[in-house]
């Protein structure tokens, strides 16, 4: 037997063991090569078609990169003004409590011009799911500083470096929330290596069984990379991620009650 | 021995060569093709398909969800 | 006669929208309209109807919670006055831009800036011509009385879901602080699930059944040529408007020689200048306009083969005169009176006014 014939036995439905879910679209991903986007867009379809909630799932898209996430998973969207997504998912939760409502969000989106509607909404214990992407820098406008650039990250807006006596400093935007009383699940993960997808996957399925159990604010970064933004290939983005990213950030749960 | 044999699927027009799987397969099965696809990306592909035991690394971390995964215990 | 009773604007709006069936309010306290949410709250419609109240965090919050709810096919509403009017201006764009239904008041106060909290009517710009970015119109209704308080918000919301626009109701500290005899509206129940899938099932972001596609509210089309087609769809609606919506009331206009143009408060002071002016032997009529969009422009150019000249006041320094300009193109003489800042003009003023800018004497 051949080394193709071999391949092409063990190619058939019954050896499947993994491919795209339905709820994932077939629309070709505008995002970047290697981007993290794409695989939290795949972990949140994947947990949507597990949990059989296709049909009672609401997102809200931002305004960044991901502001067309409702090409990509086939649920009803509402694509929000920068920033105000918790606010939209807000009324729709309160207006349909039956329904599993979640915001996806990027750093400029969430911890800047957005800080207030998600501190406010995280703090009266809204019962919705927020996924919030941090890669630490802006990459629909073309890589300027985020809330979330480390101190000395070169960006568009700090091509010297982000100098913190100047801008401030990476904001730790999770932990702050985890502070509120209102949330209930807050976790910082990643999805640079499979264990890494498996994790996230986890957590999302727990705050979408939050929503179902009417528990409150589920919370979960995700520690992204931007390739194009940081001037990496989307591998050494990784590298850079784990050794300058996680530091900072540190990948676990701060919060599960 | 492998338990188990494996066989990819990549959707090579719709792959973009961004390499992840290939730095995410434990037994370096993946490679990018010296070849570029319509759009001009060098797309993964089996360049060692004996040594796949179809884990689903490769399809869990691809961005773009382009790889199918089949696998079979070994016999 | 149904429930009559003797109640404040601001009161009347909170209890209209419990009546009309509204979901959902989202607001943030403002002078010279805080009794609106306070109303509410007191209520407590989320008993009694299942209608949602909620204190926003900020008047962004508040009507981008409105987005959200609109967005599900829901009839919600916020009110603000003139500062908070400013801070929604983003989210109303984006409510015409994505063409979805919802309510906004405005209780008008004097500005620019934080202005005032006394009455004016200095936002008519704001609310006819834009206010947000882009090409858009929102339906604009001016009460001139605490009844219209409540007739209008059952209006509004029927006319956001005809036309899939933001509509609204255009008042001031006056009309929103004032107590009058107001003859409240029936109990309508809130529509149930299954009728907003009939209603709105084609866009409402309601969940996504596997036998059909999926619904996106958005106001986002990178592709221009699209973005241009949309926006021919966009105007068409306002054409529309402006053929069938428009709504205006006149007072001693069948002898007019002259005409006072004014709606809310302003039209009510004309009202009283009306018969001071006639007293006068002053022959002089009164257009209200109802609809500041769509505008009573027909019905003024209809008046222009009887009428010498044209006073639009207004309490501002000169914003609705350039509509009545633009209808008369130059026909006869057409001036503006104002008082602003927070000033209610007198009937006898309004008068002087017209005797000094209109007759020349």
């Amino acid at each position: 037997m051949t080394a193709t014939t071999e391949i092409n036995k063990i190619i058939s439905k019954e050896n499947l063991v993994y491919n795209k879910t339905s709820v994932l679209l077939d629309n070709e991903m505008h995002y970047c090569p290697g981007c993290t986007h794409g695989v939290i867009h795949k972990v949140i379809a994947e947990v949507i078609d597990e949990m059989g909630i296709q049909d009672k799932t609401i997102g809200v898209s931002p305004v960044g990169c991901s502001v067309l996430a409702y090409n990509y998973i086939d649920i009803d969207w509402q694509q929000a003004a920068h920033g105000r997504a918790p606010a939209l998912a807000t009324a729709t939760s309160r207006l349909m409590p039956e329904k599993y409502v979640f915001t996806y969000q990027g750093d400029g989106d969430l911890a800047s011009i957005g800080c207030a509607e998600i501190i406010h909404a995280c703090n009266r214990g809204e019962n919705i799911v927020v996924f919030f992407v941090n890669n630490a820098i802006y990459g629909m406008t073309g890589g300027q500083m985020a809330p979330t650039t480390l101190e000395g990250q070169v960006t568009a807006t700090t091509p010297y470096g982000r100098d913190c006596k100047v801008t401030g400093f990476p904001m730790k935007i999770t932990e702050m929330i985890a502070m509120l009383p209102g949330t209930r699940f807050v976790t910082r993960q990643s999805a640079e290596t499979p264990g890494a997808v498996r994790k996230l996957k986890k957590a999302a399925q727990k705050a979408f069984e939050n929503t179902r159990e009417n528990k409150g604010l589920s919370f979960i970064e995700i520690v992204g990379t931007c390739s194009s933004g940081w001037k990496l290939s989307p591998v050494k983005s990784n590298e850079w991620m784990k050794e300058n990213m996680f530091p900072y950030y540190p990948l676990g749960t701060l919060k599960d009650e | 021995m492998a338990k188990f044999k494996g066989a990819i699927v990549v959707d090579t027009e719709k792959c973009k060569g961004c390499g992840l799987c290939v730095v995410a397969c434990p037994t370096k099965v993946i490679e990018l093709a010296r070849d570029v696809n319509g759009k001009g990306y060098h797309y993964a592909h089996m360049a060692n398909a004996d040594a796949c035991i179809g884990c689903s690394s490769c399809g869990l971390v691809c961005p773009d969800t382009v790889i199918t995964v089949y696998r079979v215990k070994a016999s | 006669m149904g429930d009559v009773r003797l109640m404040k604007g601001n009161e009347v709006i909170a209890e209209a929208a419990i009546r009309c069936g509204c979901d959902g309010y989202f607001g943030y306290p403002i002078t010279p309209q805080s009794e609106i949410m306070e109303t509410l709250m007191i209520r407590r419609p989320q008993e009694e109807t299942g209608m949602v109240v909620l204190q926003a965090e900020s008047e962004v919050a508040a009507i981008n919670m409105v987005y959200g709810g609109a967005s599900c096919g829901k009839k919600v509403m916020t009110s603000s006055s003139s500062p908070g009017i400013s801070l929604k201006a983003e989210g109303i764009t984006y409510l015409a831009g994505a063409e979805l239904p919802a309510l906004i008041v405005n209780i008008v106060r004097g500005g620019p800036g934080l202005g005032t909290i006394q009455p004016a009517q200095s936002d008519y710009f704001q609310a006819v011509k834009g206010g947000g970015h882009g090409d858009y119109k929102l339906i604009v209704l001016a009460p001139a009385s605490v009844q219209e308080m409540n007739d209008f918000v059952d209006l509004s919301f029927k006319l956001a879901f005809k036309y899939l626009n933001p509509a609204m109701i255009l008042s001031d500290g006056v009309i929103g602080q004032m107590m009058e005899k107001v003859e409240l509206s029936d109990f309508k129940p809130r529509w149930t699930a299954e009728e907003i899938k009939e209603i709105s099932g084609s866009w409402a972001t309601v969940g996504k059944p596997a036998d059909r596609e999926r619904n996106i509210s958005t106001s986002l089309d990178l592709d221009s040529a699209k973005q241009e087609i949309f926006n021919h769809k966009l105007q068409a609606k306002y054409r529309a408007m402006e053929e069938n919506e428009v709504r205006f009331e006149k007072i001693a206009c069948d002898d007019a020689e002259y005409l006072f143009v004014a709606y809310g408060s302003s039209a009510r002071i004309c009202q009283k200048a009306v018969e001071q002016a006639r007293e006068k032997g002053i022959k002089v009529g009164l257009l209200r306009p109802i609809t500041l969009f769509p505008y009573p422009t027909k019905a003024i150019q209809e008046m222009l083969k009887d009428v010498k000249g044209i006073l639009s006041v207004e309490m501002s320094a000169g914003q609705m005169v350039e509509d009545v300009r633009l209808a008369v193109n130059g026909k006869v003489p057409v001036e503006h009176f104002g008082r602003y800042g927070g000033i209610i003009p007198t009937p006898e003023e309004v008068v002087e006014a017209l005797e000094q800018k209109i007759l020349g004497k």
